[in-house]
């Protein structure tokens, strides 16, 4: 009995010591060019030293969905690892004609429609697999993009946690009262991920919302 | 010339269009893929959808993708603007959104209205929680 008791008092004790930290899968969505992948390079190389992918003026820069596993977070103390998913733009319209506006050639410009396009696809058929969402909104773009809305509305129906990101709070334009005004059940963080303004308060949120999940 | 004199804008040439209303009992014995299917066909046409009620945010996110699908294999079609008011117009976009969602699982919201149109002809819904304005292409 006494020996019993003993063998399961160190499996406990090794199993909690070696047990490996449940990765969380983050993903980042929003419309193109709303700062997704800025805010997941920010994040990946304050924890990581590397960066998740290119950034661009062009809209749909990402149109492969990306990856970066077991990126150790630390907030006051405490670690939580997750698996970084950074997505490509959703959208309801692409026009190659709008990417011949940035001296790109006809070719290059459809091809980067046609890639757009099936990175939305991607981008859907994703939605399923996330654990957390940051839903990425331009604060200088009306909010109320039905793009957002349709967002919103299928992780409320999978049940996956949402934390809002107002991006580029560093522009005049910038109108985060709009966003907290149309989205007032969330958590709306303002942050610039160019410049590296308020992550303190987004890494806090996150962290609370992780508890979720 | 006469009117460039007295200062009269022209508003230029709109492409042809119509604009077509939907009850919502056109649709509400469809399963998801001929919903989709059926807005699709209407928009191709270049029709400004106007739908009574609206689907389920997991309809419309399939009709985004089906909607990429097809650009690129469609002749001349960039893809869609979508549009979806719903309330009193006092809640925020979530209370709509949940209400919507609610009503949406049970057979339509019939208090919204979706409004779809082919990008070609509707260069883009700007929306506020009071109105929508359809900016149209010339």
């Amino acid at each position: 009995m006494a020996i019993k008791v003993f063998r399961n008092f160190f499996k406990r004790i090794f199993s909690s010591l070696f047990k490996q930290k449940k990765e969380i899968k983050l993903g980042f969505y929003g419309p193109p060019n709303a700062g997704k992948t800025s805010l997941a390079n920010r994040i990946c190389k304050d924890f990581t030293g590397q960066e998740m992918g290119t950034v661009s003026k062009i809209p749909h820069e990402t149109r492969k969905v990306q990856f970066k596993e077991k990126v150790e977070i630390e907030y006051k103390g405490k670690k939580m690892v997750f698996k970084m998913i950074d997505t490509p733009g959703i959208a309801t319209k692409i026009d190659y004609e709008n990417f011949l506006k940035y001296k790109m050639s006809k070719k290059d410009a459809k091809t980067r429609a046609k890639e757009a396009t099936q990175g939305v696809i991607e981008s859907i058929k994703w939605l399923d697999d996330m654990d957390l969402v940051v839903v990425v909104i331009d604060a200088t773009e009306n909010p109320y993009n039905q793009v957002n809305i349709t967002i919103i509305g299928n992780l409320v129906a999978r049940k996956i946690p949402v934390l809002i990101v107002a991006n580029k709070i560093d522009l005049k334009k910038a109108d985060i009262k709009k966003i907290e005004a149309a989205f007032p059940e969330y958590d709306v963080v303002g942050i610039s991920a160019r410049y590296g303004d308020n992550l303190e308060e987004f890494y806090e949120s996150i962290f609370k919302i992780s508890k979720k999940v | 010339m006469a009117d460039k004199k007295r200062g009269v804008k022209h508003l230029g040439r709109i492409k042809g269009f119509a604009i077509q209303f939907l009850p919502y009992s056109e649709i509400r014995s469809l399963d998801s893929d001929e919903r989709i299917k059926k807005i699709l066909s209407i928009t191709l046409g270049n029709n400004i959808l106007i739908l009574q009620g609206r689907l389920t945010p997991n309809e419309e996110a399939r009709l985004i993708g089906d909607t990429m699908a097809m650009i690129g294999h469609v002749k001349q079609f960039k893809g869609i603007e979508l549009a979806v008011i719903s309330g009193n117009g006092k809640e925020s976009v979530f209370g709509k959104l949940k209400s919507g969602i609610a009503n949406a699982l049970v057979g339509g919201d019939f208090g919204a209205i979706t409004i779809i149109g082919p990008a070609t002809i509707v260069k883009e819904m700007k929306r506020n929680p009071k109105k929508i304005e359809l900016l149209l292409n010339r």
